[in-house]
């Protein structure tokens, strides 16, 4: 219905346009935030953690390695957040995920279901799916802020990761999935090594790249993209001009619980087991990971890339802990200081950004 | 002020007889109103009067419970506003037709992307965007500096003017303005009135909102006035005088002060239409 008019010549350029340096455009980007913190804190580890061999192939590849699958999630949890919702199941969806794979794929005599692979994870993606799909339903239904409709979620879904297994394996570990007939072909796709100047990279990180690279094209530079951020900003009034703000929220649910069963499917591929208690308060660090890279819980506004560096950021935290030798519970304190230091410096360029 | 009715004498869009309840509320009660292509009908009405509702059924929010809706002579049912939408019925709401955070060029597209490329590759194209929103922009007769900045750097007005050259752009027949003009100041409720005009004079029927009889004499061509869900009254421009108007109107303000506000407005727009209009008003007050 858009009337299409002839392209013709670009205006003339605006007096009135400022120009603005490169350093002014930088800086209202919602993701510089997350990079600044990353270049920081790779600062401070490179000098803090330098005898520890910190500036290495190993220790890169390691941040990398951990940075993938948080990666992967936040990327979708930042979407979800940008188009107004939250999503708190999707840690517990990784346990899920990976135990409905494992329960499938277990011959009988250890209490699975012993079906093939190819079956067996395409059934466990579509009961992970509808699980998102239900939460969006919920939260649409019930006109609920999403926030307690997925701790509700969140409990369910790691009670029925815990209670399944047990009742039907006697166990909460479940292993072998190297033995399973086919799997090592998912092994080579999902969860192999490649060495790299000396350095051992999952593929997990190629998927975080193509994950968020997708994600990018999707969230700007496609209708879809303009509606989740039209429905981020003001469901009321993206309805209005016929945006379908039901659909689209219940179908950015479904991605989150599809990344976190890929999450799943890259864990399950690289260490062979499933574990009821995995992606424990990956949540919180999915939306850690969003807000740091500049996604404003309010909705609306955010960046897809800032995630992806808002996850690395994360995991440099982590590693870095980890290489420094530092006691790991001082972890949760950097984390928590670094939180709260994003916030406030992503209020403070989104400001900027509203009076330019 | 001369009465630029269109040729067309058809109504484009008429409700009969329409009444909405909401359980045991009675929001609206045998309902009749339309517009003709070319001309502005406004809806006048007091907090609570229905305005709201007759809106929504109007837009395609809510259907009526009972009563026929026709659009250019026939009967339609509309399940979404998006069915509105598409027969070039559109809606600017108060408060609700932008986003603050968005830039200009994806709150004028959105819902209504330009795409360009196939299959994966179909994105937004957005230099096209850009375009367009400064064009029509400019038409309106407002010159945006950059339509990437967020519309939460506009005024209220320029807000109310986007979403109006929004809708003229993608052909809209029926333009219904949901008080435009309310909780805007003096200069800014002029450049509104004056898109009002300009779109009547594009041929687009207007169904004008809200509950200032002084900003709706001006640019009206006919008055529906309604009060606790009812139709109070009817009447085209030559039966209706505007101190009538207002007297009709609950609790209508001191004339002087409307004047001065009118005159203002024709000064900070310089529109030929409104200094007319101004004119006309100031003739009816001292009358």
């Amino acid at each position: 219905m858009a009337t299409v008019a002839p392209p013709t010549e670009s205006p003339p350029a605006d007096e009135r346009i400022r120009e603005v340096g490169l350093l002014g455009r930088i800086m209202v980007r919602p993701e510089i935030g997350a990079i600044l913190a990353l270049i920081l804190v790779w600062i401070f580890f490179a000098i803090v953690a330098y005898d520890n061999n910190f500036i290495s192939m190993q220790t890169t590849a390691a941040i990398l390695n951990r940075a993938a699958p948080l990666g992967i999630l936040a990327v979708a949890v930042a979407m979800l957040m940008i188009a107004g919702e939250f999503d708190l199941s999707v840690g517990s969806l990784i346990g899920f995920g990976g135990m409905a794979i494992m329960l499938f794929v277990s011959s009988s005599s250890t209490g699975g279901l012993a079906w093939p692979l190819g079956p067996a994870i395409l059934v466990a993606l579509l009961i992970t799916v509808a699980a998102g799909f239900l939460n969006g339903l919920l939260v649409q239904t019930t006109k609920l802020p999403s926030f307690i409709i997925t701790l509700g979620a969140l409990f369910v879904f790691r009670g029925l990761a815990t209670a399944i297994p047990r009742t039907m394996t006697n166990r909460t570990q479940l292993g072998g999935f190297g033995d399973i007939p086919g799997a090592d072909i998912l092994i080579s796709i999902f969860g192999s090594k490649i060495e790299f100047l000396g350095g051992r990279f999952d593929t997990g990180i190629l998927w975080w790249i193509a994950v968020t690279a997708a994600a990018v094209w999707v969230l700007n530079r496609t209708r879809v993209g303009n509606w989740i951020f039209g429905i981020g900003g003001d469901a009321i009034a993206s309805r209005n001009v016929g945006v379908p703000v039901a659909g689209l929220k219940i179908s950015l649910f479904m991605f989150t619980a599809l990344a976190a069963f890929f999450v799943a499917l890259l864990q399950v591929a690289s260490t062979g087991t499933a574990d009821s208690l995995r992606g424990e308060l990956t949540e919180f660090y999915a939306i850690i990971a969003s807000v740091v890279g500049g996604v404003l819980l309010t909705g609306g506004y955010g960046s897809v890339i800032g995630a992806a560096v808002g996850a690395l950021t994360f995991a440099m935290v982590q590693q870095g802990v980890i290489v420094t030798g530092v006691d790991g519970d001082w972890f949760k304190v950097f984390v928590g200081v670094i939180l709260v230091l994003a916030v406030i410096f992503n209020n403070y360029v989104r400001q900027r950004a509203q009076r330019r | 002020m001369t009465t630029s009715t269109a040729s067309a004498t058809d109504k484009l869009l008429e409700v009969r007889n329409v009444s909405k309840y909401f359980g045991s509320v009675v929001a609206l009660s045998d309902v009749s109103m339309f517009v003709r292509a070319g001309e502005v009908t406004c809806l006048l009405g007091d907090n609570g009067a229905g305005k709201s509702t007759l809106i929504k059924i109007l837009s395609g929010v809510h259907k009526p419970s009972s009563g026929t809706y026709l659009f250019e002579g026939k009967e339609v049912e509309f399940d979404s506003p998006r069915e509105a939408l598409e027969l070039g019925i559109a809606t600017v709401y108060q408060d609700l037709a932008m986003i603050p955070l968005m830039s200009i060029w994806r709150n004028f597209f959105l819902g209504s992307e330009p795409t360009k490329g196939w299959g994966p590759f179909r994105r937004f194209d957005s230099r096209f965007a850009k375009k367009v929103t400064r064009e029509e922009m400019k038409k309106m007769g407002i010159d945006i500096r950059d339509p990437d900045q967020p519309v939460g750097t506009l005024s209220g007005g320029e807000r109310q003017s986007v979403a109006i050259a929004r809708a003229v752009y993608f052909g809209a027949k029926v333009l219904i303005l949901d008080e435009p003009t309310a909780a805007l100041g003096v200069k800014q409720a002029g450049v509104v009135l004056k898109y009002i005009l300009q779109a009547k004079q594009r041929g687009i029927g207007v169904i004008f909102i809200t509950h200032n009889p002084h900003h709706a004499y001006p640019v009206g061509d006919h008055f529906v006035i309604l009060r606790r869900g009812k139709v109070f009254g009817d009447y085209t421009k030559d039966e209706i005088p505007l101190e009538q108007l207002v007297q009709m109107m609950a609790g209508g303000a001191d004339l002087e002060a409307l004047s001065h506000e009118l005159e203002a407005a024709s000064r900070a727009t310089g529109s030929k239409e409104m200094a007319e209009a101004a004119a006309e008003f100031q003739k009816e007050s001292s009358a």
